[in-house]
């Protein structure tokens, strides 16, 4: 599920790397290393991986992945809405993400390693007051998990 | 190499919250104890390392309190790493030869509660909460939740450490608590992050400490080798890249190559260790670090602590001191109050809380970001004036 193109367009971006692309739609932009093919989040000039200079193309992230671990979050900074769960995901495409996943029950018991996960693009205010304006990612189960 | 380094002087306050202290009033009340332990004056140091994570200058600043000698003062920060990375900037100093004698001190002046990050420079809005979070106990929480993923490592495993460090606090008066924690508390206690709740968070209070390191002549020429403690190896890491440490910070990996380091330079293996002080800034960390440090096979961390191997009186008792988690966690002071910990149990001179025979101990700590400093210490040996 993403917002709509009249929603997002007023909205701005919550992280340094989510861009729009022509239709106004909001993507993850990472880049990957023209010489070792690590992708990374976000811009960056050089590789940490291989250590080669310059060698950076830009790359949209994939929307989808596996949740590799994660951490339930009960208490956090002033205005954060908790619980809430800090996902970490290796998307498809090969890079790792952080970000919070929504639309399960914020319990060890409910959540799986592993499980398939889907990134959305939702307005930022409901993970932290103080963000009203701004369009973050999220993560939601994949259907295939969904009982 | 270059002739060996002896800590000849260490000590530590008392750990706990002191309305209206400051970073240099703090370091100075422990530089001038561990003057006192090594029966020297500030005018016998040489050189200055003074670590801090909050404020600049607290090394001169401290000087000014305590005399202003002109000698060379370095500050150092490097997040939970700062005290020890202090500590080896003071170590290489003498084993480069500049000087015989120098001061390695740490504090901090915590607030209470949860650290908070400041924003980043290309941060639009809070990061924490809204694409994850970044908070210190989500993130140890997550290390232990990898533990959980591979090994099946269960909440009460990692609860079981605070129950082990609060006890063994009890035995040391000068940390924050003095305390037992039973497991039910433990796992009855506010859950901050899972699976860590808030008994197994570290204790944000304010300290010092403080070492005085000298090369061996002159330890024979100031005839204080009985009391000196070895520096038998110094190591220090940066996190190299592994495949997710972007985003889910790897301190598995600083850890092992820091540890690793540190045996071979010490000439020896985990086996050789009488004790060991490492980083328990969360419950999930310490069982984790117990296979980074090689203390255990991988996979057998939460078995060693079953076995009751990790506490007073087992084969290799970790954290006697309470650790972090109840003796209390003065960031810049932390690594310098484990070598502290270890350099007191190496002499003998540990009450309570003694292990028997210790001949041989290591410290461990972590700073996010990351950094790890590992130390091996030795027992006082008399040397030949």
């Amino acid at each position: 599920m993403t917002v709509t193109n009249t929603v997002h367009t007023a909205l701005k971006a919550a992280t340094t790397y989510l861009h729009f692309d022509e239709k106004g739609e909001p993507y993850l932009r990472g880049v990957r290393c023209t010489q070792c093919a690590q992708i990374f989040l976000g811009d960056r000039d050089h590789c940490a991986k291989c250590f080669s200079r310059n060698c950076m193309t830009t790359v949209p992230l994939s929307t989808s992945g596996r949740l590799y671990n994660y951490s339930i979050v009960h208490r956090s900074y002033t205005g954060v809405t908790v619980p809430f769960i800090s996902a970490v995901v290796d998307l498809d495409c090969g890079c790792t993400i952080k970000g919070n996943l929504l639309e399960i029950q914020p319990a060890a018991d409910a959540l799986d390693f592993n499980m398939r996960v889907n990134m959305v693009f939702r307005g930022a205010e409901n993970a932290n007051a103080a963000a009203e304006g701004y369009v973050s990612h999220f993560f939601v189960p994949a259907q295939e998990n969904v009982p | 190499m270059s002739e060996e380094v002896y800590i000849i002087g260490a000590d530590m306050i008392r750990f706990g919250r002191f309305d209206g202290a400051t970073p240099p009033g703090l370091s100075a009340e422990a530089a001038l104890m561990a003057l006192d332990d090594a029966g020297l004056a500030i005018n016998d140091i040489e050189a200055v390392y003074s670590g801090n994570c909050g404020e600049t200058m607290v090394g001169q600043r401290m000087m000014q309190l305590v005399g202003q000698t002109g000698v060379p003062v370095v500050n150092v920060t490097n997040a939970c790493a700062t005290g020890a990375t202090a500590f080896r900037e003071a170590w290489i100093a003498i084993k480069a030869g500049i000087c015989d004698i120098a001061l390695a001190v740490g504090s901090e002046k915590m607030g209470k509660g949860m650290l908070v990050r400041k924003n980043r420079a290309n941060e639009v809005v809070s990061s924490e909460g809204l694409v994850g979070s970044g908070s210190m106990p989500a993130v140890f929480a997550e290390m232990g939740m990898e533990h959980a993923l591979i090994y099946g490592t269960s909440l009460s495993d990692f609860a079981q450490v605070s129950v082990k460090n609060h006890f063994h606090s009890t035995l040391n008066p000068k940390a924050m608590y003095q305390r037992e924690t039973p497991l039910e508390m433990v796992l009855e206690s506010e859950m901050i992050a899972y699976p860590n709740t808030k008994l197994m968070c570290s204790v944000n209070v304010d300290g010092s400490a403080a070492a005085i390191l000298c090369s061996e002549r002159k330890v024979r020429e100031l005839g204080l080798s009985s009391r000196a403690v070895k520096i038998r190896a110094s190591a220090l890491s940066s996190d190299p890249f592994t495949q997710r440490n972007l985003v889910m910070p790897d301190i598995n990996t600083v850890s092992r190559q820091a540890a690793d380091q540190a045996y071979e330079a010490a000439g020896i293996g985990p086996n050789d260790l009488d004790l060991v002080e490492l980083h328990d800034c969360f419950a999930t960390a310490e069982i984790c670090h117990y296979e980074n440090l090689s203390l255990c096979d991988e996979g057998q961390g939460a078995e060693l602590l079953r076995t009751g191997a990790t506490t007073l009186g087992g084969r290799i008792p970790v954290n006697v001191s309470g650790g972090l988690l109840s003796k209390g966690h003065p960031l810049g002071a932390t690594g310098i109050a484990n070598i502290y910990e270890v350099v007191t149990q190496l002499r003998g001179e540990a009450g309570a809380r003694q292990v028997n025979n210790a001949s041989i101990g290591l410290t461990h700590v972590v700073g996010l970001g990351s950094a790890c400093a590992v130390h091996i210490l030795e027992k006082p040996s008399r040397l030949k004036a």
